[in-house]
């Protein structure tokens, strides 16, 4: 009986190790240890043992059943791993191709440029205002100290809809309006961004319509050194904190003093370039101390309350800052110009 | 306004300081300096020669030879072309080895087998622009005076080898506009004192007030007018150094009478006028305004058709010039000319800019007048007038003037507090500091009780008020030296309005989805204006466009996206998708246009594609419809849209939308026209448009947190055979009110209008959700809502269940 029990384990281990699949192993276990199995056979003659050799030959038994059990369940897991890897095999792709394109929009970089600047300012305690394209020749002109006939209106030739009514040239009537509505009363503090129009022929640097920016603060003590302040801080977070700001007197009918603002020379590092037309420096925007007529205007004491008042393109920034050297790529919404400002610039 | 280094060096000291270091000062204090040019930079080795002798070229007509003697020991022959060269000139002659504009180096050479060492020079050879070389010389060489020095530098005698500021002046610096402005401006910057032109001259005893009377009967318009006579001039050329002046400053030199005025233009800012008094005729010059439709002829040889508003010199009968802006073609100097009367005068800024702008006429002297001259000028001016002349022209001048003032010339006090200059500026200047910014600006500048009192030079018109003074410290102070600062005061935390974060929100959703933003023109022709608009109005013009492709402004944001689409797919790029927001306008009988904030979007070509893979999705309805889906479901409005098929021009009649809020249409979503596609070669082309206005008003809805059920939902799906005429929309509003308040969703999860159904009739199958809150449903309760909903569609539409 014993030397049945060691052949049949021997037997049940050969065809264990080559059991090719999880099914034969499962015929194995069913045929050694099912209860019609050879080895139940064998027990099932232990009654003609004697009582010494039976619980000997249960032990040699059970120990039997378990070698196989045990072998069987190591092969099972040989076999299932070996299964699992084949269809890993089969299922492996090819990781290079490319994939599924995401549609993605994006901003326009006059956007971009604007948005930054908004912000920026918001984060000074600016709020950002708006008005009308069309607009009345008294808010683009008259309550910004230009007069009928004043000498300055050449400098912006106009788009007019009646003798009254004209496409806005600048985006200062904002101003005018919101200096009204503040009926004397300080502080106003504010932005204006949004489309102007002058009669210019578009070229690669005109364009009809392009867009401004104008920042106002009214309120008692604004000085002319804070005006220089509040440019500093701009040029620097728009262009780089090694950028330093120079300003040059200037003319405009609605500030007093007016002043331009230059910021040096990135690419020549202020030694003087073709960008900078040698000088180290690019002008980048016009400022200036509100006129007292314009203060008067809209209801302000000019004894009591001095504000300033900066503007400028957009366009122009991003042209300096992308290097773009055209204008009217800004209205043609060429594929191949927008797509290079899909991306963010963070800095 | 181009200013010659050599010529300001007439007026102020200008030793250790180089004409880039001037300019840059200048820049930096008040007047930006453009460019600084050398006119002879590139050029060398030219010198005047001596043209000794000159035969015709045995073998060309066109040539001669030319024995030049250039001071040197030998003469050298040159093979001249120019027309005018003849014995006896003295030219200018770019030696063998000499270099000209454009890097052209002078060699030896044979023309026709004779030899030549060097080139005879026109004034053009040697960089000079040829607008700016007189008529005698236009088609030759040039030639110097008589007296010129053989075998010296050729460039120092044109002047050439000066250096021309270009001055941007801004329209308050008209006090610039003159030599002898920038001369004190330069002053004030460098501290140096200003030296102006000595005057005088010998006069005859005949009074000029003899020869012309001089009757002004538009005082208004002309306070100041002053005549002199001077008689028995020689007309002829100017002497070498005014000519080379007023080259630099980019005048024409003509002849010696007409360059006198026009150096004294440029020297003082004060235009004057020649006329020929001979010519006059009458002895009288009577200043008015024109009559309606008088006509004249001025110096340009056009013909001027004047009116009440435009005033004019004439001799009693006939007008001679157009005050301040040109003279007339019959009362010119002409070489002939034997006796002069000189203009010089205030004419009011206004007159001569209306007149100028009318006329459509602009001049040095228009210029000038209407930003408003110096009054004191006009004395200073006739003077240096009738010495130039009878130093350069030979002339006699009358004793006198022949006048008409009616002007009180008043310097105007302005004064200001130390106090304010601080306060304004932000510096910390003293009373010391500031009295001698005004020294150096040669201001009349006293301190009065604390007050600061400046009287305004006439020549300065732009210093009115206080802020005047203020800048004019603060500039000479140096923009550099005023500390930077930031506002102290109280202010309100910056922010933008819901309007403007709904417009981010926008762009956000849309960028998003898949659409770039585009940016385009306002303004469009008279086609487009009222295409694809939502409400079409009588289009807003402009009075004067610079085309008629820029006309008018545009009623809706979709015909130029579409532009720019097949801008795009002119470029092969096939499919776009762009959106953009702005404003439209819309005339409501106010005196400003209603402008509309839109939305808009413009889809064509491949929406989603992954070539290799097989995917390609092109652009349809539903995709343009989902993006504004997309939009509404970020502002929290969804429940309040709803689309319904509609028809609008250029728009296709079967896949067209209108899209309501709160039952009110605010936009169009739908499939541009096939024929309007292809007349703007445009493929297969979906747009919205929405009016943001409606949706900018209202503020969005509180978010609020609902609770996640604790009860599970039920599904139940229906299938139903409807006519094909009923929409989806319909059947699901149908479903959902029917539904009552234990459905929570309803979803179009198939559409199937084939072969196998019956004809006219499609099949739409529902998934609907059932939940209660509270507890969890039970099969009958479920059963009894969608018997309801079954039963409610049947009767409204007449839908079956599929079977
Ligand atoms: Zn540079």
């Amino acid at each position: 009986m014993e030397q049945r029990l060691q052949e049949l384990k021997q037997e049940a281990l050969e065809k264990i190790q080559h059991a090719a699949d999880l099914k034969e192993l499962n015929d194995v276990r069913v045929a050694y240890l099912g209860k019609k199995g050879p080895i139940t056979e064998v027990l099932k003659g232990m009654g003609k043992l004697s009582a010494e050799e039976r619980p000997k030959m249960g032990a040699l038994a059970n120990e039997v059943r378990d070698t196989i059990t045990n072998a069987i369940e190591e092969k099972q897991e040989g076999l299932e791993k070996e299964a699992v890897e084949k269809q890993l095999a089969e299922e492996s792709i090819d990781v290079t191709l490319p994939g599924r394109p995401v549609p993605a929009g994006h901003a326009h970089p006059l956007t971009t440029v604007i948005e930054e600047i908004e912000d920026l300012f918001i984060s000074m305690g600016y709020t950002v205002e708006e008005g009308p394209e069309v607009e009345k020749d008294y808010y683009n002109f008259e309550a910004l100290n230009l007069p009928k006939g004043h000498p300055a209106r050449d400098m912006q030739d106009s788009f007019y809809i009646t003798e009254d009514v004209l496409l806005r040239t600048h985006t200062s009537p904002v101003q005018a309006r919101t200096m009204e509505r503040h009926a004397g009363k300080g502080p106003v503090k504010i932005i204006c961004p949004g489309k102007v129009y002058r009669r210019d022929n578009d070229d690669a640097t005109h364009s009809h319509q392009f867009m401004q920016i104008e920042g106002l603060v009214v309120d008692e003590n604004i000085r002319m050194s804070d005006l220089k302040g509040t440019l500093n801080v701009f040029a620097k977070k728009m262009f780089g904190e090694d950028r330093e700001i120079r300003l040059r007197p200037s003319f405009f009918p609605f500030t007093e003093p007016s002043v331009e603002m230059d910021i040096s020379c990135k690419i020549c590092g202020g030694k003087g370039c073709s960008v900078c037309k040698g000088t180290g420096w690019i002008e980048i925007l016009g400022a200036g101390m509100v006129h007292p007529n314009v203060l008067k205007m809209a209801g302000f004491d000019p004894e009591k309350y001095t504000g300033f008042a900066f503007g400028m393109g957009p366009e122009r920034i991003a042209m300096l800052k992308y290097g773009i050297d055209d204008i009217r790529h800004f209205y043609t919404n060429d594929d191949r110009f927008l797509k290079q400002f899909a991306r963010k610039e963070i800095r | 306004m181009f200013v010659s280094y050599k010529w300001l060096e007439e007026y102020i000291d200008l030793t250790d300081v180089t004409p880039e270091e001037l300019a840059e000062k200048i820049t930096r204090s008040g007047i930006e300096v453009e460019g600084v040019e050398v006119p002879a930079e590139g050029i060398k080795n030219v010198v005047i020669g001596h043209v000794v002798s000159c035969e015709k070229h045995p073998e060309a007509d066109k040539l001669n030879i030319c024995q030049v003697d250039v001071g040197e020991e030998e003469n050298v022959q040159i093979i001249c072309g120019a027309p005018n060269v003849a014995e006896g000139q003295k030219v200018a002659v770019a030696k063998v080895g000499a270099v000209l504009p454009g890097n052209f180096k002078i060699k030896k050479a044979k023309l026709r087998g004779e030899a030549s060492h060097g080139m005879i020079c026109s004034l053009q050879e040697l960089g000079v622009e040829a607008k700016l070389v007189e008529k005698k010389y236009a088609e030759g060489i040039f030639n110097f005076p008589q007296n010129a020095e053989v075998g010296a530098d050729a460039l120092e005698a044109l002047m050439l080898d000066d250096a021309i500021l270009e001055l941007g002046l801004t329209p308050n610096r008209a006090d610039a506009m003159s030599m002898i402005g920038v001369a004190y401006e330069t002053g004030a910057i460098l501290d140096r004192p200003v030296k102006l032109p000595e005057l005088g001259y010998e006069t005859a005893a005949e009074r000029a007030e003899d020869a012309i009377k001089v009757t002004v009967e538009a005082v208004e318009e002309n306070p100041i007018y002053l005549a002199k006579v001077v008689k028995g001039v020689k007309v002829g050329e100017s002497p070498q150094w005014m000519k080379n002046r007023l080259v630099a400053a980019g005048i024409r030199p003509h002849n010696n009478v007409v360059d006198i005025t026009n150096y004294i233009l440029i020297e003082y800012g004060q235009p004057l006028h020649a006329f020929d008094l001979d010519q006059i005729g009458t002895g009288e010059i009577v200043v008015r305004l024109a009559k309606q439709n008088e006509k004249i002829k001025t110096l340009d040889e056009a013909e001027r058709t004047l009116n009440e508003n435009h005033l004019v010199i004439t001799n009693g009968e006939v007008p001679m010039a157009i005050a301040g802006v040109m003279g007339g073609y019959d009362s010119e100097v002409t070489d002939k000319t034997v006796n002069v009367v000189i203009e010089s005068a205030y004419f009011a800024p206004s007159t001569v800019r209306q007149t100028s702008k009318e006329l459509g006429l602009r001049s040095e002297a228009s210029s000038r007048f209407e930003k408003g001259v110096d009054p004191k000028r006009a004395s200073l001016a006739a003077e240096r007038a009738a010495q130039l002349l009878s130093l350069y022209a030979d002339g006699e001048v009358l004793s006198g003037t022949s006048a008409s003032e009616n002007m009180v010339i008043k310097e105007k006090e302005i004064s200001i507090s130390l106090e304010k200059i601080n306060r304004v500026t932000g510096t910390e200047l003293s009373e010391q500091d500031v009295l001698e910014i005004f020294r150096r600006l040669q201001i009349e500048a006293s301190v009065n009780s604390g007050l600061i009192t400046v009287s305004a030079p006439t020549r300065r018109g732009d210093l009115e008020i206080e802020e005047d003074l203020i800048e004019e410290v603060a500039r000479l102070y140096g923009y550099d030296n005023i500390p930077m600062t930031l506002p102290v005061h109280e202010t309100n935390p910056g922010g933008l309005s819901p309007r403007q974060q709904k417009r981010r929100l926008i762009r956000q959703t849309m960028e998003g989805a898949g659409l770039v933003q585009a940016v385009t023109y306002s303004l469009t022709n008279q086609q487009k204006v009222t295409e694809f608009a939502l409400a079409a109005k009588t289009p807003v013009e402009l009075m004067m466009p610079m085309s008629e492709e820029r006309s008018q402004l545009r009623q809706s944001i979709i015909p130029q996206l579409l532009e720019s689409v097949a801008y795009n797919s002119a470029r092969q790029k096939d499919s776009s998708a762009f959106y953009e927001t702005g404003s439209v306008f819309l005339a409501d009988g106010s005196e400003l246009p209603n402008e509309d904030e839109h939305l808009a979007g413009a889809l064509t070509g491949l929406w989603q594609q992954h070539p290799w893979q097989g995917e390609k999705k092109p652009v349809d309805f539903y995709v343009a419809k989902g993006m504004l889906d997309a939009l509404w479901e970020k502002l929290g409005i969804s429940d309040e849209i709803r689309y319904e098929a509609s028809n609008m021009d250029h728009m296709h009649p079967g896949r067209t939308a209108a899209v309501l809020y709160k039952e009110k249409q605010v936009g169009v979503v739908g499939q541009v026209h096939p024929v309007k596609a292809k007349e703007l070669d445009l493929k297969e082309t979906y747009v919205f448009e929405i009016k943001l206005e409606d949706i900018y008003g209202d503020e969005t809805a509180p978010l609020k947190y609902n609770a996640i059920p604790r009860y599970p939902s039920i599904s139940r799906d229906i299938a139903l055979v409807t006519d094909r005429s009923v929409d989806a929309g319909t059947l699901e509003s149908i479903i959902k009110d029917a539904g009552g308040k234990l459905l929570k969703n309803v979803q179009l999860f198939d559409l199937y209008q084939g072969d196998k159904m019956e004809e006219g009739k499609k099949s739409l199958a529902f998934s609907l959700t059932y939940m209660d809150p509270e507890r969890t449903l039970t099969d009958e309760e479920v059963v009894k809502a969608h018997d309801q909903v079954l039963e409610a569609v049947k009767e409204k539409t007449g839908a079956a269940l599929r079977s």
